[in-house]
């Protein structure tokens, strides 16, 4: 047997089986979901069909724009937010703490809450901000509030702060990457040539994190837009999202043409940020370069 | 720090004690800044635990006294007894089927060229750049389609696709450092390709592996949108914790996640020893 | 090894033969441009050429790494074009040695055994035996990580000749080490091969190391054979101006030469010289470039025994040993002459900036090359 044959076996002994489990557990799944989206529903039914029916009632029923603006709004907001926390927290790990270990150890830090339950984090909030919680009790105990405030929870406030809250170390991790990749040389440099603290940071430090920064917004912004549990927990009845619409769809209202339209369009927007943001990368660095 | 400390020795005292002055102040403020970022991170965890060993049911303020009731409570609880074994089971069997799938897989991607490899290797991490919500929803649809009922088999062949992708980027990561002459060295003394792989290449991928496993099975012991839809009458922890937090609070919750925390800590801690020996490792090399 | 009825009465027999061997790279780089190439049993062979010249691809090709694109390898006269390297009774002594870094020294040394079945107690006594072989005895169990450059040399060295290879393959083995180091352990592995007598095929692009360590140098350039031949005779006699130019220095000068009958004289500012190795194809008037290494040039006219010329010395570079002198031999033209110092001189005794003396080169010791090859070699800037 000849190498070439050798390498050829070799490929399909390794490959054929796993191969065979992506197609059908992964690409049929996505394309089926794709394909019921333009099939038409007889209640309680759906059949198979051509059409564009499912779209055309997302995009003439205003009650879907609105959930879909304010999972945008929402999921912006979580972002900015999780980068104001989290730029400053890498910041100060990069170049501020020197001993290594302890940098580490803070880094550590403020990664391991992603280890601790998603669902329990996203509740405590509920504990922490409802009528009967810890936020309330607390003002009431110190004497601030003289009854319950129910202005914390069940609003679109909760969801962020509770969204940022859980995200933010995925803020964290690429800003500390691509902060930890400057050469220190260069923002000597900056500072020796007389540059302020603050426009050695905006001219230099801030744009070679760029790539860092924009990954920090991609994961939020997607993570923020697909959670459907936090919503849930903290944002009460008048605080939908789509992702909360999607499931309703799948499960009580059991329309799957309408849910897989709206979850084709929420795909349609993940990846859309994705690819904005590569190109925006892309495009910085070629300025950089 | 040390430029500074330098400038100040080289230009008069004067202005070196007046450049440094604003320096330390923007520090120290930063430093604050990202404390209190870290201390809120911790809010929620420390409220989780506090909480756990509060006697009052009811989460508020002041605390009112020290239990273990809550735990006794949670351990004694035959159906979160049946959803945490029902999670770990889960955890295991889609660590197995990541591990089946994703080395392999890895493999190819870093070995072998063929036809729409990249379109191969962006569908692959489409479970961990789209939500899961999505994958969830295809996968209900697939499985309905096929005629499957769903069950702790759906859950697990759910989390094993959606998780895959864990180990195929961090093994596939680890296999682009790879250093392919000691592959080359092994078929050189006579090693057949299985002993190669065998003897040689897994041993020198073994921490990718390890970590990846961890971290598969970390998320899937805590995934809910997939399970969501494809969970039949059993329960996982996540999905039990969720019917019970619907229906209201109860501290009991508190305890088992306090649980959650110490056993993720101590996991976290032996893979973060790991790395760092690893890196030592490497940095010698 | 017993060798087939017949084999090597006269000469010693072929180990390995390379028949029209062609690589190509993707992207249509070809590495290797159908080389034939005989190999002996038992010789010392360097594969000698700068960067991209094929050297590296032919060893690999050689252990079962890549496999030729058309051609055939026989080893033995048996047929391993495409033999996967566990079926090939070669080994190969990696560049920055390849050791498997999760096994102790002990381990590695011993892999080849115990791969092949050896039982353990055997294994274990031939492992002993090779640490003492490299001087490592104690360091069973250490890691690669935990040993020197040197040590791990040594230990690579030994974990390839565990399975008495018919051919130790050696690709660039001392680019890791040190110049001092690098020195005695050219000298060690050529003691080593002398005494096991197994054939050794090593790659470099060190003139220098190929000379000492090997019986023959193939000189390699663009995936092709440039020259092949013992050290003294690519030294003494180059094919080309590019063998000359790689190995040591020279002095390559552009003459015209005149041509009447077998005598064949060249020309260079105010000097000429009387060529014996001219061949046919030397036209009369032809602009060539001619070679002479700088220190088969004498100082003095020796009687008038060869071309006897004279120049201003330009510049002199001492180096303790010997002397350099950059002569003018008109027209601007500089030749090189290194002048071994052979018993201590003063300083009248050495010419200085300014003078004009008188030289001397035999005829046998000059070539004529081809202009425009010397002129590219020299473009590309001597890689040695």
């Amino acid at each position: 047997m000849n190498h070439a044959r050798r390498h050829k076996l070799g490929f399909w002994v390794l490959f054929s089986a796993p191969m065979l489990w992506w197609i059908i557990v992964l690409l049929v799944p996505y394309l089926i979901m794709l394909s019921i989206s333009f099939y038409s529903r007889q209640f309680p039914f759906h059949v198979p069909d051509f059409q564009f029916g499912n779209y055309l009632i997302l995009l003439q029923d205003s009650q879907y724009w609105t959930v879909l603006l304010r999972s945008v709004k929402v999921s912006i907001l979580v972002s900015l937010a999780a980068f104001a926390m989290g730029y400053p927290l890498a910041y100060f790990l990069a170049f501020k703490v020197q001993s290594e270990r302890l940098r580490l150890f803070l880094y550590v830090a403020t990664i391991v809450p992603l280890w601790v339950s998603y669902l329990l984090r996203a509740y405590t909030w509920k504990t922490i901000l409802g009528s009967e919680g810890i936020l309330n009790s607390f003002l009431m105990w110190v004497g601030i509030l003289d009854e319950p405030s129910t202005l914390f929870l069940y609003n679109e406030f909760a969801m962020v702060v509770t969204m940022a809250y859980i995200f933010t170390p995925f803020m964290v991790m690429p800003i500390y990457a691509s902060l930890e990749k400057i050469p220190r040389s260069l923002i000597e440099a900056s500072k020796d040539l007389g540059a302020a603290r603050f426009s050695t940071f905006w001219r230099i430090t801030l744009p070679l994190t760029m790539p860092g920064v924009l990954a920090g917004f991609t994961f939020t912004f997607g993570l923020s837009v697909g959670d459907f549990v936090s919503p849930l927990l903290v944002g009460g009845p008048y605080s939908n999202m789509i992702s909360n619409v999607i499931a309703t769809q799948f499960g009580m209202a059991m329309n799957w043409p309408l849910g897989a339209a709206l979850g084709v369009v929420m795909l349609f927007i993940v990846l859309g940020v994705i690819t904005a943001s590569d190109k925006l990368e892309r495009a910085g660095r070629l300025n950089l370069g | 720090m040390t430029t500074t400390q330098m400038h100040g020795i080289a230009t008069t005292e004067k202005l070196g004690s007046r450049r440094r002055r604003p320096i330390d102040k923007g520090t120290s403020a930063l430093a604050v800044a990202a404390m209190s970022v870290l201390a809120f991170l911790y809010v929620p965890i420390a409220t989780l635990m506090v909480f756990s060993f509060n006697d009052n049911p009811v989460t508020r303020l002041p605390l009112t006294g020290f239990t273990l009731d809550w735990y006794h409570k949670a351990l004694t609880n035959p159906d979160l007894m049946t959803a945490l074994w029902n999670s770990v089971i889960v955890g295991l069997a889609a660590v197995a089927i990541c591990l089946a799938i994703g080395i392999p897989t890895a493999f190819a991607l870093d070995r072998y060229d063929f036809p729409g490899k990249t379109a191969f290797r962006r569908l692959v991490i489409l479970p961990i750049t789209l939500p899961g919500l999505i994958t969830g929803v295809s996968m209900l649809v697939f499985f309905r389609a096929a005629g499957v009922d769903l069950s702790l088999w759906t859950v697990i062949v759910g989390h094993g696709t959606a998780l895959t992708a864990i180990v195929v980027t961090n093994v596939f990561a680890r296999l682009q450092r790879f250093d392919r002459r000691i592959e080359e060295a092994s078929a050189d003394l006579g090693a057949k390709p299985w002993q190669t792989f065998l003897f040689v290449t897994l041993p020198n991928i073994k921490s990718a592996l390890i970590g990846s496993s961890l971290i598969a099975f970390t998320l899937s012991f805590d995934e809910i949108p997939v399970t969501f839809f494809l969970t039949g009458r059993d329960n996982t922890l996540p999905m039990y914790i969720w019917s019970v937090i619907r229906r209201g609070i109860t501290p009991e919750i508190n305890a088992i996640g306090t649980i959650i925390v110490a056993v993720s800590i101590v996991l976290i801690l032996v893979s973060v020893f790991m790395m760092y020996q690893e890196n030592q490792k490497g940095s010698t090399r | 090894m017993a060798h087939p009825a017949g084999f090597g009465a006269e000469r010693m027999a072929d180990i390995l033969r390379l028949d029209h061997v062609t690589k190509t790279f993707r992207g249509g780089v070809v590495a290797v441009d159908d080389i034939s190439l005989d190999i002996r049993e038992g010789e010392f062979l360097t594969m000698l050429g700068p960067s991209g010249c094929g050297k590296t691809t032919t060893l690999r090709m050689i252990g079962g790494f890549e496999y030729p694109d058309s051609g055939s390898i026989l080893l033995d006269g048996q047929d391993v074009t495409d033999a996967p390297p566990y079926q090939r009774p070669v080994n190969m002594m990696f560049q920055d040695f390849a050791l498997f870094p999760h096994m102790t020294v002990a381990a590695n040394i011993g892999y080849g055994l115990k791969i092949a079945g050896t039982p353990r107690a055997e294994t274990e006594s031939r492992v002993r035996e090779a640490l003492d072989m490299i001087e490592l005895p104690g360091m069973a169990d250490r890691l690669p990580s935990q040993l020197s450059n040197g040590q791990r040399q040594r230990v690579a060295l030994a974990r390839a000749l565990m399975r008495h290879p018919r051919i130790l393959l050696l690709d660039e083995p001392m680019s890791a080490l040190d110049a001092k180091l690098k020195e005695a352990m050219q000298v060690e592995l050529k003691h080593i091969h002398d005494r096991i007598g197994i054939t050794f095929i090593m790659v470099t692009h060190d003139q220098t190391e190929s000379m000492i360590m090997s019986d023959r140098i193939i000189v390699m350039r663009n995936g092709r054979i440039e020259q092949i031949g013992s050290p003294t005779e690519l030294y003494d006699r180059p094919a080309s101006a590019y063998v000359a130019d790689f190995l040591g220095t020279s002095n390559m000068v552009p003459v015209t030469v005149h041509r009447t009958g077998e005598e064949v004289v060249a020309r260079a500012g105010d000097a000429s010289f009387r060529i014996a190795r001219a061949g046919s194809v030397v036209a009369d008037g032809a602009t060539m470039t001619m070679f002479i290494r700088p220190e088969k040039i004498r100082l003095g006219a020796n009687g008038g025994d060869g071309n006897v010329f004279s120049g201003a010395v330009r510049e002199v570079f001492f180096s303790g040993n010997a002397v350099r002198i950059d002569l003018d031999i008109g027209a601007g033209q500089i030749v090189m002459v290194h002048h071994q110092l052979d018993t201590a001189l003063g300083d009248a005794g050495l010419p200085a900036a300014g003078d004009t003396v008188t030289c001397s080169v035999k005829p046998e010791t000059i070539s004529l090359f081809d202009s425009a090859d010397a002129a590219a070699v020299a473009a590309v800037g001597g890689a040695a």
